[in-house]
């Protein structure tokens, strides 16, 4: 199906879906095109092609609501599948919360080409993909004699939306991506140590094809023979690439569904302090060829660049319309585009340099986040550093803490984001983080 | 009839009948050896064919109502072609003669030679049946699930005065397969799956906690009872109850005691991820030069059983036609045997276990456990805790994870209690564990006679598939684990 199509498909379904009882109805139908090709040791492991649609269907009858997905979308099927769920949705209980968006709410186009779509990565031959992949595993492939096993993948993807309400929105968008990836085992006398490294993109030209086997390999030895240390309260330096991972709970806490179930550590807390000066993130969807820029959320509200968290108070939640309509606060969209984190003066190396004895965090192994209170404990892997040098690899261990706590603990935040990601957040060092360990 | 939420099929539960599978996804057996020949025109090994058609419905209670649900169909077919342990794959929405045949192609070029011959004849596969279904969830309405949830509601806020949140919900799959290979295997599947899941919020002096429990089967909505309700309102009202005494422990290694039940999440973590063959077989895991060595103290005998009754892990065949089977993998404290998929099996020329799964048709099948658990042991519950000086015991997790090749697992403890000399103390919550899984699986040092499984709704996530898994455990000692904790 082509755009417009689609744009005729989703009104003929709001239109019967009116007509048989629904007082509002919203759709949206969702495609994507993925292939995927995994080399591991020089041969090809893994072909794979992915062709999905979904039509999903949003009804409110008689106050009552329920959300529908299909992947039949054959129009006698969808009118009989819409049918059967107006029915059921009668049988639920009333919710006076449940209505589509304010109108004046929505995008209502006219604004900047986002540049999110490469239309390209369709003409691209199956063996310049491969020969990617096998170029990107030759840079770690028999370049060291412990090395166990190399895999490489590349990726691509096109998605495409298109989403009507009754009324009054409608919008379509479309985005690619393509990464590259490496991952490396070893042998040595503790285990196979393995680590990864990644590109991605979402055009083609700008997809950084280089040293990503190399850097995976690089990672990989760095890791061989790690010791726990002591339990301990140490500074902490958390390297970009996981960095996300330790804001999640905080985001989580952020969400209208969070606030009104009473599982979020941050309700109530607006306009107060809950993190050191150096945390300032904004939410910026307007970023030219930003992974999560979009005009649009899945309500078809209109989005702007807003502060979250300004010097450490926090600005902003996560709002969608029914929860919103719940707690009595407008809605902002429930969902993040591109977290945008405010960058510090050197890199994770410069704060390295400058630590006198503390660990280098470079990836989280498992753990979990109490959203009502805030209470966290996450397995670490990293580094020893001593005197600016980093000393050796550590493993498992744990941090443990509360959310507020070691986000008032950060006292520096990197240059150094990693692009593809739309968490654009660095390097940070933090204070005082619970170790345990030996 | 009131529909379940959903229906859109063609009738209720379908009868064991090839005939009525073929004509439910409009194919003739002609047409699947097309298919068939075409996925293996270039020369591939092995081509096989997964049909599924699943009806999802979920429905939740928040504030006292039943007030949102949602349902999801999904339809259509994986084309799979194997060259030695490579493999090609695609898959079509749609399910015609040219959608497929065009898959198929795209499938068949992981080779590149000339076709090779299929058996022609058809040989229907007829596997026992694990999950008898009493009421069909697509004989089951909406109207008649809400009950149950309300009744949940109730029953919470009945107990304790300090409650001021429920929420609730229902969650049920019915997925038919049909399953046929490049050697003429037929198969067919009818899978039901339900969860009831219920989340406490409590407020005492300005705090606020929470608990979620959850039980699940592969059962039609005959799961869905009195007693059930019952059961699960207590458990969550006692544990969030709980929580407002826990506190966290010391940090740094300990003893840690095991509860009967869900700390089997100990093997899924420790080992069972790090048995699969996948990992074995390319050797990046911990395990991959362990096979027939002693593993674990003599009295640990540890199982993946794929055949349990109305299990949540069970399965009557797996998702590439092979029968299912309870494959001990630790006999007497010795490795015996990985978890196989067919690629691995061919690899180390043994009999595929039945572990080759996916998540759906969009899906390759890779090896995963189904319900991993540990037989009993000679000690005591009681003797294992009085043995501890300063440890932990744990009882309640909510996740965990594991690094296949460096083997550091993790587990995060909801719930569980400080030992002192010997004696359960305060209680503990929201704390991460961390091994490393051939040092805790050598390190059981005790296991007690009380083994059990448990029914809690645990989803497994692996290579980006999820699929669901149980798991069993007896209480046990492990002498050493990374518990986390404050530094004093």
């Amino acid at each position: 199906m082509n755009t417009q199509e689609k744009y005729t498909l989703a009104e003929q379904v709001i239109a019967y879906a009116l007509k048989s009882g629904a007082q509002q109805v919203s759709v949206s139908i969702d495609e994507s095109r993925s292939n995927d090709i995994e080399i591991r040791d020089e041969q090809i492991d893994r072909l794979t092609e992915s062709n999905r649609n979904s039509l999903t269907v949003s009804l409110y009858v008689d106050k009552k609501y329920s959300s529908n997905s299909t992947n039949r979308l054959k129009k006698d099927e969808l009118f009989k599948f819409v049918d059967e769920a107006i029915a059921a949705t009668r049988y639920l209980a009333e919710d006076e919360f449940r209505i589509l968006p304010d109108p004046v709410l929505y995008y209502k186009g006219g604004g900047e080409d986002l540049n999110m779509l490469d239309s390209s990565i369709e003409t691209i031959e199956t063996k310049t993909k491969i020969d990617l992949a096998k170029a990107v595993l030759g840079e770690a492939f028999n370049k060291d004699e412990r090395i166990i096993s190399v895999s490489s993948f590349y990726s691509d993807s096109l998605s495409t939306r298109v989403l009507v309400t009754s009324n009054g929105f409608k919008g379509d968008s479309a985005r690619s991506s393509l990464t590259l990836y490496a991952t490396v085992a070893v042998k040595s006398d503790k285990g196979r140590p393995s680590d990864y490294w990644y590109e991605s993109a979402l055009f083609y030209d700008k997809l950084k094809k280089t040293d990503i086997g190399k850097k995976a390999l690089e990672r990989t030895l760095k890791k061989i023979g790690p010791e726990k240390i002591s339990s301990g309260k140490y500074p902490m330096i958390l390297e970009n690439r996981s960095a996300p991972n330790l804001l999640y709970p905080v985001y989580n806490a952020l969400t209208g569904y969070a606030l009104y179930q009473k599982q979020s550590f941050l309700a109530g807390k607006k306009d107060q302090t809950i993190a050191s000066k150096v945390m300032t993130i904004f939410d910026d969807p307007t970023i030219i060829s930003g992974p999560g820029s979009r005009h649009f959320d899945g309500e078809g509200l209109a989005l702007a660049k807003r502060a979250i968290v300004e010097d450490g108070v926090l600005r902003g939640y996560y709002i969608d319309t029914y929860y919103g309509r719940k707690l009595g606060m407008d809605p902002t969209s429930g969902s993040s585009t591109n977290v945008v984190f405010k960058l510090g003066d050197r890199d994770m190396e410069g704060m390295v340099k400058s630590l006198k004895k503390g660990i280098l965090v470079t990836g989280f192994n498992g753990g979990n986040c109490n959203g009502s209170t805030g209470d966290f404990s996450y397995g670490i892997e990293g580094y020893l550093v001593e005197n600016g040098s980093i000393i050796h690899p550590v493993n498992e261990m744990n941090i443990t803490g509360n959310m507020t706590q070691i986000w008032n603990n950060l006292v520096e935040a990197g240059n150094d984001i990693i692009e593809g990601s739309s968490y654009r957040v660095p390097s940070l060092m933090i204070d005082n983080v619970d170790f345990s360990g030996i | 009839m009131i529909p379940s939420l959903l229906q859109s099929c063609k009738g209720s539960a379908l009868s064991g009948n090839f005939s009525t599978y073929l004509d439910h996804f409009e194919v003739t057996p002609e047409l699947l050896k097309k298919v068939i020949r075409a996925a293996m025109s270039k020369g591939g090994d092995y081509a096989d064919l997964y049909f599924e058609h699943t009806l999802n419905n979920y429905s939740n209670l928040e504030d006292g109502k039943v007030n949102q649900a949602s349902s999801n169909v999904a339809y259509g077919v994986g084309i799979r072609v194997l060259k030695g342990d490579q493999t090609g794959y695609a898959f079509t929405e749609i399910i015609t003669q040219e959608a497929m045949l065009k898959a198929a192609n795209t499938a068949a070029s992981i080779a590149n030679d000339t076709g090779k011959a299929i058996v022609e004849d058809i040989n229907e596969y007829t596997a026992p049946n694990f999950y008898p279904v009493i009421t069909s969830w697509e004989d089951t309405s909406v109207k008649e699930k809400i009950p149950f949830l309300e009744r949940i509601n109730e029953k919470i806020f009945g107990l304790d005065t300090k409650v001021t949140k429920v929420n609730a919900s229902i969650g049920d799959t019915t997925s038919y397969i049909l399953f046929y290979n490049s050697e003429g295997l037929l198969a067919c599947d009818y899978r039901p799956l339900v969860y009831l899941n219920a989340t406490c919020v409590m407020e005492k002096d300005g705090r606020i906690e929470n608990f979620g429990v959850s039980r699940s089967a592969r059962m039609g909505s005959e799961f869905l009872t009195n007693d059930l309700v019952d059961t699960l309102a207590k458990d969550a009202v006692e544990k969030t109850n709980l929580q407002f005494e826990a506190g966290k422990p010391k940090a740094g290694e300990m003893e840690v005691v095991m509860s009967p039940g869900e700390s089997g999440i100990l093997l899924h973590e420790a080992i069972g991820h790090a048995f699969e063959a996948d990992f074995n077989r390319k050797k990046t895991s911990i395990f991959s030069d362990k096979l027939n060595k002693k593993v674990a103290e003599n009295f640990v005998t540890i199982v993946d059983d794929g055949t349990l009754p109305s299990n949540r892990g069970s399965l009557n065949f797996d998702d590439e036609g092979n029968p299912v089977e309870n494959t001990v993998i630790v006999k007497d404290g010795v490795l015996t045997s990985y978890l196989h998929d067919r690629i691995s099996a061919a690899y180390y020329k043994v009999k595929p276990t039945g572990n080759g799964r996916r998540q759906s048709f969009r899906y390759i099948p890779v090896p995963r456990m189904r319900c991993t658990r540990m037989e009993n042991g000679p000690h005591k519950k009681e003797e294992i805790i009085a043995s501890v000086k300063n440890g932990i015991y744990v009882d309640s997790f909510s996740n965990g994870q594991v690094n296949i090749g460096a083997g550091d697992f993790t587990f995060f403890v909801k719930a569980g209690y400080v030992i002192e000399n010997g004696k359960l103390t305060k209680p503990i919550k929201d704390i991460n564990i961390i091994g490393n899984g051939p040092q805790a699986l050598a390190d059981i040092s005790m296991a007690a006679d009380d083994t059990r499984l448990s029914d809690s709704t645990w989803t497994c996530g692996k290579a980006g598939q999820s699929v669901p898994v149980t798991m069993g455990l007896p209480t046990v000692k492990i002498k050493k684990l990374v518990v986390g904790g404050i530094n004093a």
